[in-house]
């Protein structure tokens, strides 16, 4: 019980200060809250989705279709769940087991704020990466497993184009590693330490070399972090089997790619994982290149006013959405048909509104900045899939690899050669 | 009980054993292939189980290793995709012909 | 900090390790086996990682599951399994083989009763949170040379991979 509270003193994550019960606590809050947020994703992919095509989206569940993500998930839970004759028993079990597994333990490292992490690892960025790349496994499991052409053909297609596409990944994360060592203005920096000369592969690292540095990777050597972040962007898309690089789910070729056996809770285990996944390449992509939990220009904007001015953005943020469900309440049509939906969207502003007051009792705002600015950048990144979505048309896969191999890859290697020159003249 | 580095050579020795059997028993050249990777993990274990005692060559060591497995599988299983094409089978007992 | 329950995390592994070793020279089916290999492969990244050897075990990870086991997939996936499946799954000279294997545990043994003795007993502990830095160094300063012909083999290994799988060149 005393190691319990004595962590609260510390400042080292809960796995680096063995606190064993805070790191239970902190995967329990990480599961919960990742659980929600792809739930929200579903409902905001389809209606932002919605209005990009000039429609409304669901509508019908809740108030704006708000509730439809448990409607979803209650008619998953409670259709049948067929294994098809001639499936490979086991193995069709354990392909979505692992896809979840692996789209979740990378959530282990990720730094929502300099305390806030499971653990920091001297690996990180490393595991990451390669449990990520262990997604691959569970789709080449499904589709094997399922015994059926088109989820064959979709893993095949998947596998292909996720083991291309870690490549250039890698590239670009390696020159963002290389640039924590780099300090640049010379070699290894005038006046550079032998401490602050070291590259890092820790996620947390990573971020502080940012912060000490004084600027977000994706600005540093201009071009260059720019173009590594560009690399990676694209990359990340393919990766997660994202339109416009959704080829292994592409509808009109193969059905619904590697999980058309699969039905139910299983399929669910599927897009839970999938969602789960863009979140965590995602804050990759923040926490290599964007900053991390750092808000914008924590030195230039640095001292007293600023600081507290920067601390009030969490609770405007909850303000901003209360009063856009406010503004719908008072939008919606007189008709006795509106009645509960009307009350639910106001308790709905009201519990947002709320939710805003707690942030700016002084403790509490201080406490949750870090987190803010971390997960505002996911969400813009989230944001981003489904405009990509909306927008891009399908590629073609020869197209797709080619983009992969001849593009990217080498795109990456003369980033990375050109970062440590750069760095080291 | 303390783990020393013999535990680990035991469980390298085990690993080392199981995959020869699997190479000198096996017909199937994919099976061969993976008793192989066995074989070599073995041989990292082993490198690594040292360096907690020799330093950390062993280490650097194991990731040549690595290096050198991955450039064997490739290999491997492109001559494997060839054979297959030409003669239906993959079984090591039937790759009996010097040329074609 | 200091590790916990290092027996029961190192026999776990073991097992594990050992089991699915097993697993891989027994199935018929080449999936099974590899999914298998995944196990093994895994569990020794576990087994490094007790062994302060975090970086290696990451390579382990990212390089053989991510890279090399999925290849293997891949390949079975792209060959015809269902026939192979009904076959006999072990040649003529099983006998022999399981023979040769068990000469070599024998040396095995031996060699570890005989030789237990000159191994260095106490471990030296390296600082966990520099290995990557470490590892670094040392592949870019005393094995430099190693490091540059291993770059060289993997791209003769790619050369020869396309080669071999390209129906006309």
């Amino acid at each position: 019980m005393s190691d319990f509270l004595n962590y609260l003193s510390s400042n080292v994550t809960p796995g680096q200060a063995g606190a064993y019960l805070w790191v239970t606590i902190y995967i329990l809050i990480i599961f919960a809250v990742a659980s929600v947020a792809v739930m929200a994703m579903t409902w905001l992919e389809r209606k932002i989705l919605a209005h990009m095509q000039v429609r409304l989206g669901p509508m019908r569940v809740g108030p704006h279709g708000l509730l439809q993500p448990i409607a979803d998930a209650v008619k998953l839970l409670i259709k049948e769940d067929i294994i098809p004759e001639g499936a490979d028993k086991l193995v069709f079990w354990m392909a979505p087991v692992v896809v979840v597994i692996t789209a979740f333990t990378t959530y282990i490292v990720i730094p929502f704020g300099p305390t806030h992490a499971v653990t920091d690892m001297n690996i990180g960025i490393l595991f990451m990466l390669g449990v990520a790349s262990l997604g691959t496994l569970g789709i080449i499991m499904a589709g094997w497993a399922s015994n059926s052409h088109y989820p064959l053909l979709g893993s095949l297609r998947s596998s292909a184009q996720m083991v291309s596409y870690e490549v250039a990944m890698g590239m670009a994360v390696v020159s963002a590693v290389l640039m924590t060592s780099l300090t640049g203005a010379g070699a290894y920096g005038i006046g550079a330490t032998a401490a602050n000369s070291l590259g890092t592969l820790s996620m947390i690292g990573i971020v502080e070399a940012q912060m000490n540095q004084h600027v977000w990777f994706i600005f540093k050597f201009f071009p260059l972090g720019f173009a590594a972040f560009g690399i990676f962007a694209i990359a990340m898309v393919a990766e997660t089997n994202r339109a416009p690089f959704d080829l292994p789910e592409a509808e009109s070729e193969l059905t619904a790619g590697f999980h058309t056996e699969y039905s139910g809770f299983r399929w669910s285990l599927f897009f839970m994982a999938e969602y789960a996944a863009m979140i965590a390449v995602a804050s990759i992509a923040v926490t290599l290149w964007l900053g991390g939990w750092l808000r914008p220009f924590p030195h230039w904007l640095s001292g007293d006013p600023w600081g507290t001015a920067f601390s009030f953005f969490p609770a405007l943020t909850f303000f901003v959405l209360a009063g856009m469900s406010f503004r719908a309440t008072i939008r919606m049509p007189e008709h006795p048909y509106f009645k509960i939906q009307k009350t639910g969207l106001g308790i709905f502003g009201l519990v947002l509104g709320a939710i805003g007051l707690v942030l700016l009792v002084p403790p509490v705002r201080d406490r949750i900045q870090d987190i803010y600015w971390f997960t505002i950048k996911v969400a813009a990144f989230m944001y981003l899939y489904i405009w990509y979505r909306g927008t891009f048309p399908r590629y073609r896969f020869d197209q797709l690899m080619k983009l992969g191999w001849k593009f990217m890859i080498p795109a990456g290697i003369g980033v990375l050669i050109l970062t440590a020159l750069v760095g080291v003249l | 009980m303390e783990i020393t580095t013999l535990h680990y050579l035991v469980v390298a020795a085990a690993l080392f054993i199981i995959g020869t059997i699997g190479v000198l028993t096996r017909r199937n050249v994919v099976i061969i292939l993976m008793s192989i990777e066995l074989i070599l993990n073995a041989v990292n274990l082993n490198l690594v189980a040292f360096s907690r005692l020799y330093g950390l060559h062993g280490q650097v060591f194991s990731i040549f290793v690595i290096t050198d497995a991955a450039a064997e599988a490739a290999v491997g299983l492109g001559i494997l995709i060839a054979f297959f094409r030409n003669k239906e089978t993959i079984n090591a007992d039937e790759i009996d012909l010097l040329k074609f | 900090m200091n590790p916990v329950a290092t027996p029961f995390f190192f026999y776990a592994l073991a097992a594990v390790a050992v089991l699915s070793a097993i697993a891989v020279i027994m199935r018929r089916n080449p999936v099974h086996s590899a999914i298998a290999l995944i196990f093994t492969l895994l569990s020794l990244a576990g087994l490094y990682l007790m062994l302060y050897a975090p970086f290696v075990a990451g390579v382990q990870i990212i390089l053989y599951v991510g890279g090399i086991v999925v290849l293997f997939l891949f390949v079975i996936m792209l060959i015809n399994i269902d026939r192979m499946e009904r076959e006999y799954q072990f040649n003529k000279q099983w006998l022999v083989g399981l023979l040769a294997a068990a000469v070599l545990g024998t040396l095995f043994v031996a060699v570890y009763v005989k030789g237990q003795a000159i191994f260095p007993q106490h471990a030296v502990r390296f600082p966990e949170q520099l290995n990557t830095q470490q590892v670094g160094k040392m592949l870019y300063v005393d094995y430099l040379l190693p490091f540059e012909i291993a770059s060289l083999l993997l791209l003769v290994a790619i050369v020869g991979a396309v080669v071999m799988a390209k129906k006309r060149i």
